[in-house]
Parts: C-alpha cells; structure tokens; sequence
C-alpha cells in the first residue's frame, strides 16, 4: 500500500484510442520508491486526479506481474474522464491507490474459471486474464464471455482471438443489437450461457459490467447450479474518498470502496438487484 | 461520590480562565439567531443564562428568564461534529509549475490550539464515540479529525431539560453523562457538582476554588437526572433493526413521507453521526495551484447516489429508507450499534417536522413497547 | 494564444455584469489569463468578433434579441449564460403569465413602436448552451470557477444541490425553524454562499430550482406559516418564474389547491 490520503505523481507514457469514446493511458510514478512499492491485485482500483479538476476512481486494467506500467482504460463520460481523455504521453497526473478488495485470485486454482463482462467491465478483469494466460497451467478450462450493446462498442477485438487460441479456452462474444461482420452471437450475454463448456459447479465466476446484466446473469448461473460463495461480482457506486470515510459508496452496511469493491455474490445476496439501494 | 466538589456559581469563570491559560481555544454554549450555538467562550458573560427553549418538531423558540442557570436546555443544531469533522475542510493542495510538473502537499493547519468544549451533553458524548470509530478506528485513520480529537478536552453537564424531541433515555445515551469526558457537571442553581473523568479532568479540578458536595446537592443531582429521563415522551425500539426494516424495504410509507420531504438534508447536516462529505476541487485562477476540498453531503442528495449517467436513489423515498435503515439498521453491522443517540435535531430542525421516531414506528408497523 | 472572451448584455439590469467589474485586483489577474474581446459595459465594442468564451446576461425579449443571440452563438466557442435573466428569464419573465400587450397598451401611448416580444425567455430557448449560471446576480466566485473550469477545458461540476446543505456548511441556524420565515432554501440551488438566511432573512430562491423540488411539501408548510396560497405562489413565481419547477409548483398554488 503506497499513500492513500495524497495523490502522486504520475506520467502518461502511452495512450491509446480504443473506440471513440473509451482510452487507454498508460502511467509511470514519477518517483522511484513510489514506483518500487507499488504493487496490486487485479481488480483493485486507483484514483486518479486530473490537476485543477478532480479526482475519479478508476479499475487497474494492467498487468498485476508488471506493477511499474499503470493501466486505465476510461470512458470518456464525464468532466474529469472528458479531460483525462485529453491527456498526452508526458502529462501529468495525480493518482491514490490502489484501493479495494480485488478478485478471490486464490481461489481460482485448479478450477473452470469463467469471466462475464458486459460494456467497458472487461477492463477490470484483464489483469485476472493476464494472469491466468500467464500461468494457463494452474487452472482448468476458463471461459471468457462479453457482452456489448452494440457489435460497434466491441473495443480489443484481436485480444479475444488471442485468448481463443489458447488451449481449454472459450471465448463467446455477444452484442444486443449486431452490425454487419459480427460473428458473435446476438442476445444478452446470458444468451451464451448454453454453450458454455465448463463446469458451473465447480467453477469460480467473475463478472462485471452494467449492475441489471450482473443481476440477470448471476441468477441464471445460480440455476445453472453455480454456487453463492463462487460468483464474484465487481460493484460500482459513487466514490469519492476510496477509503470508506465519505459514504457515498454505502451498500447496506457495506462500503463499495473498501469492503468491494468485488464480493461474492453470497455477500451481497440481500440487496442485489433492489431498487434504489 | 470521591473525587468530586462543588463549584459555586460565582466562580464558574475560573473554568474558562484556567483551560485559556493551558493553551486551550475554549468553546461553549451561547444563544444567537434563536438557537444555542457552540462558538468561542471568554467569558461567563457569554454563556445562556436563563435561556429555556421550546422545541418542538420543526419549531425552536428561545426564552430568556431570570433563572440563574447556564445550562437550562437541551441542545443546539450542532455541538462537537463541526468542530472535529469540518463542514468544509482542505485535504490537500497540488501545484503545477510552468513544465506541468505537480507537487502536493498536506493541508495547512490554521489552528494550533486545542479546543476545550465546555457543556456538551451525554447525546454529544455517545454521537462522537461513534464518528471516532468511522474516522479513527478502521484501517484509514483521517489525519484531520485525529488532529482535532487529540488534544480535545470535555466538560460535559448533565441534561437536565430534555426537549420535546429528546429521546436519549430510549437509546441508551443520555441524559446522565457516563463515559468519555475529562470533566462532568451537575448543574444546581447555586453551582455545579463537579467530578473528573480523566487525569486530565482530575488535574483541572485541583485548580478550581471547589468546596466539599454535601449530600443534599447529591440528592438534587439524583432528581434531576430521574427528572429527565421521565420528561422524555418520544423513543425509538430498542436493538438491532436492520432485518426489520430490511423487510419493509417496499414498504408505502416511504413514500409518504417523500410527499412531506423537502430532500433538503438539514436532518443529516444537524445529526451529529453522519458522516458523508463529498470532495470538490478549488483551482486558483491563474492555475498555479488547487485546493481540493472535503464538505459536508447529504444521503438526501441527488450527487450522493450519482453514477455516470444514472442516480440510484432518483426518487426522494429511496433517500428517506436510505437515510433511515442505514441510521437505524447498518450502522449496527459497521460500527456495533445504532447511528442514532437521541438527541432530536433531525425531528426539530426539519423544516417539515418529519419525525423519525414516527416514522420508524409507522414502518415498522404501528407501535412498540 | 490568450482564450478571448465576450460578455453580452440583453434584457437585464446589467448587475451580473458587475460581478465581473467588481473583481477589484482580480479582474486584472483575470486579464492576464484571458483576452476580454467585446465588454461593452467595459469600452470593448467590437461583438462581431470571435470568441472562445460568450458570456451573456439577460433574457431574450425582443424580436432584435433573437437574432443577436443566434450571431452571438455562432461566432462564440462556449456560452455561458450569466444570471437568472438568460438562464430562466428573469424577474421580466413575469409578463409570460400576464397578458404582455394589454400591460403595454396600458403603460405606452404608442405601443406598436416597441419591438416587445410576447414573453421574455431564457436564451437557452433559442440557442444551444453549454453552461449555466443561476443568481440574481450571480455569485463572482462561481463565474471565476466557470472561467477557471473553462480555460481547464472542462465545464465546472454541475450545483443542483439544496441551499440548504451549503447554509447549514455555513453554520447559520435554519431562519424557518427558529422565526417561521418562509425560506426557500429548501427548493433553491446552492452556489450564493446562503447570504440571506447568514443575515436572519428567508431565501427568495434567487438562484432558482435545485434537484428534486418538493413545491407541495414546502407550499404547505408555508400555509403553516400563515402564508395564502397566492402568496405561496409568488415565492415560486418570482425571479425564476420561468424555470420549470417554479412555474409549475406556483402555477398549483396560484390555482387556489395543490
């Protein structure tokens, strides 16, 4: 854990055009020690803070074996992600973190692992992704399925066909509503649940994405005959402070930035889905 | 009682005088704008002699008598939560210099003092144990509260005209102050019962022109703290009601009181346990540096519940149920009891004397013990 | 390259022009950032040139109006309306409810001469904005920040919440509760720094409707106050009669029931 109630400093070293309103910025800390004692998990998130602006917190979507090269992929969707978008490789920002519980990454060993991600939620997952492609031995068969509203909101189209290729792993992409040249599936992501080639028993999920899509399809995993205590869900709400102090966050008597902001499905089980909680 | 005395009326003055000349910022109890305020102290002079309120569900009215006491009422709309947890408070400044390069730092601290505050009441005491457990006692300490909450002193008087909307006897915390002080006061109308809660407070009192409590002082004492607790006609059920109101999530009557509810957060800015700020940047002009600032939010907000492109709680009943279950239900599984200690401020400070007492009950499905 | 600036004025008594004049020492620390291109209140005459920010005061109230508002948009980067006028109308916005040419038949000998819309609107109604500033007048400190947000090139965080939660910030003791006075802090945006319930006086909603208004709820509690219902309605219908939420809400009390 690096400092948590200023920010650091940080550099764009890349940035990447993923769609036209989603980026990618790669960040360096500025400073050494900073750099060094800087690890995460997957699923973590980080504040960062656009100088003069504000902050937004946002997951970490690198590689957790390569902690020194920061990650972000943002939507470019409000005041702060807007200017965030306008940064260039040099640029400075401010960043707190990492913050939060992330994915249950020692519980995934020797089981079928399934990611389900809807819209932008497969960043929060990529660096689960890259670990389990990293060390593809330590799990069993692993399938990826993302969802999209639209064929066109697809972004890291070659990095599916990457993870396709690997052996025991499944890839199944689906878009609401389908352009030409999609050869995905057309439907909710939970349309692909009937081709999954896993066992849902014995298996670890980790979802993310729109909370009406995790609702719907952590339901139907359950019937599927999924366990409470094996889904994972990654939870968004308002955060200002990541660290359980300015209480917007609160989720029952959970707070998101701290307590999440992933939790098994069993945690959270009461509130899941309800109206304006 | 060992280890107490008593304070003649004439010389309460000493109290302010000796914790000034420790280095103190004193703070106590005044009538201004028609409420009691908590501000700077000098003098005796300054005090709410004789002040009576009348405070009833959305109505305050202040009534200044010939009565000898400082310490007649109940309560103001706020007590310690400003003074430890800021309304607006700076977390950090950035500076930017003319190759983009950022630095930042710490917020400058204004007040080196520490603050000693004098009439604070049980209710306070028991709202301020828990904010210490939200800022201090999780994994992420906020370095501002503990500043403050260091060197803080307490003089606590015992409540002995609760008001309408007093119901501290129903959740434990009042009106007799019993932990967390340094001094603790009974208020006669010739003087003050004086006992120590800490070295501190011991240490003070061998400074104080005390003489011996006799045993019929004691017995006034003794009444009064009945006296109070008997006056008090509001309550709230006792326990945990987190399962009980999680059962009533769609309940209607949420939604009759969002027919009365302003959404104006005056209930969570007056309760001395909430606890929820929202972060705001303040850029000087030329934009050379930047403030970022925490203030005060409310769960009655719109902001509060803002995800991009969606609020959670849209509808003001979602609020209400938010701000009710979390008070009366969640705070018992984050901090190990209920966020409410009674002291009435959300019920008289609305300005539509919404009664959470009422309410819970009608949720709850009609009375209660 | 300096970012130039214009500040308009339409139908408007020029007081939200002043929270720029009145910067003091700051208007030239402002000078230095930005290049102030038309300011006629301020001897900058040229409106046909170019700017990157247009700030504009007043409501839109006669037929010449409208078409300067549309050149204005066209040759400005960012519009900002400034105050209550260009952002709901105004206090002149009260002709809307009224019968505007009977009132000018009445007052003027020769009414056909005037060049008088029916009513008086937000500038909002005839051209694209990016940002509004509410108040009457508005606050110097929020249109700093708006410049502030702007040469950032992003617009400042959106103030819809309760005056109230800013008042009570503030520290001042809610001037309903304890005097009876029928605030409007309850259903007015935040951002004036809650100056007059700070000096003992109700809230006039002179920065207009915040989120989630609840007109019935305060209405009545008025009544309770010893308000009528058409004095109920005339604190909605004032400065900001023409926003939404008050037009509506004192349109219910003006009706006699809620």
């Amino acid at each position: 854990m690096t400092e948590r109630g200023i920010p650091m400093q940080v550099e764009v070293v890349e940035r990447v055009q993923e769609s036209p309103t989603v980026f990618t910025l790669q960040l360096r800390l500025i400073e050494e020690a900073q750099r060094d004692a800087y690890r995460f998990d997957p699923g973590q998130f980080n504040m960062l803070y656009l100088y003069g602006v504000g902050e937004v917190p946002i997951s970490i979507d690198g590689d957790p074996d390569r902690p020194e090269l920061l990650q972000h992929t943002i939507r470019e969707v409000g005041r702060v992600s807007g200017g965030l978008a306008r940064l260039q490789p040099g640029d400075r920002l401010g960043l707190r973190g990492p913050f939060g519980r992330g994915w249950p990454m020692e519980r995934l060993d020797g089981r079928d692992v399934l990611i389900v991600t809807g819209g932008l939620g497969c960043a929060p997952v990529l660096p689960v992704i890259a670990r389990l492609m990293r060390q593809r031995e330590r799990y069993r068969r692993v399938a990826i399925l993302q969802g999209v509203k639209h064929s066109d909101d697809l972004i890291w189209r070659e990095r599916y066909d990457e993870w396709a290729r690997l052996p025991d792993t499944q890839v199944l992409l689906a878009a609401d509503v389908a352009g030409p040249q999609w050869h995905g599936a057309v439907g909710l992501v939970t349309t692909l649940f009937e081709r999954l080639d896993i066992d849902l028993a014995n298996s670890t999920t980790m979802m993310c994405g729109p909370e009406p899509m995790m609702v719907a399809a952590s339901r139907e995993l359950l019937q599927r005959g999924a366990g409470e205590d094996d889904i994972w869900l990654s939870m968004e709400r308002n955060m200002q402070c990541a660290v359980g102090h300015c209480g917007h966050c609160q989720y029952g008597e959970k707070f998101i930035c701290r307590d999440g902001p992933v939790f098994p499905y069993r945690e959270i089980a009461a509130l899941f889905g309800q109206r304006g909680v | 009682m060992d280890g107490t005395g008593f304070l003649q009326r004439e010389h309460f003055g000493e109290l302010i005088r000796i914790l000034a000349g420790r280095g103190y910022r004193v703070i106590g109890p005044q009538l201004r704008d028609g409420a009691i305020v908590y501000d700077d102290l000098s003098e005796v002079a300054q005090l709410p002699s004789g002040v009576i309120m009348d405070v009833q569900p959305a109505r305050v009215h202040a009534t200044v008598t010939q009565l000898p006491r400082y310490f007649s009422w109940a309560n103001g709309p706020q007590a310690l939560k400003p003074l430890l947890f800021r309304p607006v408070e700076t977390l950090w400044q950035a500076c930017r210099d003319d190759k983009g390069r950022l630095e930042f730092s710490a917020a400058d601290e204004q007040e080196a003092r520490p603050l000693a505050v004098i009439g604070v009441r049980a209710c306070d005491l028991a709202a301020l144990e828990l904010q210490d457990r939200h800022f201090l006692q999780g994994e992420y300490s906020d370095p501002h509260y503990a500043r403050r909450r260091e060197g803080l002193l307490l003089v606590a008087v015992n409540c002995t005209h609760p008001d309408a909307t007093c119901f501290c006897a129903s959740t434990g915390d009042g009106p007799q102050a019993r932990t967390g002080f340094d001094l603790v006061l009974d208020e006669l109308d010739t003087g003050f019962i004086i006992g120590a809660g800490s070295k501190r407070g011991t240490a003070l009192m061998e400074d104080l022109s005390l003489l011996p409590v006799r045993e019929d002082q004691l017995a006034k004492a003794a009444v009064s703290h009945q006296a109070a607790r008997e006056a008090q006609t509001r309550a709230l059920p006792p326990g945990d009601l987190y399962d009980a109101l999680a059962a009533r999530r769609e309940h209607p009557h949420w939604q009759a009181v969002a027919e009365r509810c302003l959404s104006c957060g005056n209930c969570t800015s007056v309760c001395p346990t909430c606890f929820c700020s929202h972060e705001r940047e303040q850029p000087r002009l030329d934009g050379s540096g930047s403030v970022h600032l925490r203030e005060w939010d409310s769960c009655f907000s719109e902001g509060h519940s803002y995800i991009t492109g969606l609020v959670i709680r849209a509808e003001p009943r979602h609020r209400y149920r938010q701000w009710l279950t979390h008070k009366l239900g969640a705070w018992h599984r984050q901090y190990g009891r209920s966020g409410c200690v009674g002291c009435g401020r959300c019920i008289a400070w609305c300005p539509v004397g919404i009664d959470l007492c009422e309410e819970t009950a009608a949720v709850l499905g009609g009375g209660h013990d | 390259m300096k970012a130039r600036i214009g500040v308009y004025k339409f139908s408007s008594c020029d007081g939200c022009q002043l929270a720029f004049l009145n910067l003091g020492e700051t208007l030239l620390a402002l000078d230095e950032l930005v290049e102030i291109s038309y300011f006629a209140e301020a001897g900058m005459m040229d409106e046909d040139t170019p700017v990157d920010i247009a700030f504009v005061e007043g409501s839109i109230s006669t037929a010449a109006d409208r078409e300067r508002i549309r050149r204005i948009r066209d040759h400005s980067g960012r519009l900002v309306t400034m105050g209550a006028c260009a952002t709901a109308g105004g206090l002149q916005a009260l002709r809307n409810l009224a019968d505007a040419s009977a009132w000018l038949a009445d007052v003027y000998a020769t009414p056909e001469v005037l060049d008088s819309l029916d009513q008086a609107l937000p500038v909002a109604e005839f051209v694209e904005v990016d940002l509004e500033l509410w108040g009457c007048p508005v606050d110097s400190r929020q249109l700093l920040a708006a410049v502030r947000s702007l040469l950032f090139g992003v617009l400042p965080p959106p103030q819809r919440e309760k005056l109230c939660l800013e008042c009570k910030r503030q520290q001042a003791v809610c001037v309903m509760v304890t005097k009876g006075e029928p605030c409007m802090g309850p259903v007015t945006r935040s951002g004036c720094g809650a100056i007059c319930p700070r000096f003992g006086r109700a809230c006039y909603a002179c920065y207009g409707p915040a989120e989630s208004p609840n007109g019935s709820a305060l209405g009545r509690r008025f009544e309770g106050l010893g308000l009528l219902p058409e004095q109920v309605a005339r604190r909605f219908l004032f400065i900001n009669s023409h926003a939404d939420a008050f037009l509506e809400a004192g349109q219910r009390w003006m009706s006699g029931h809620d």
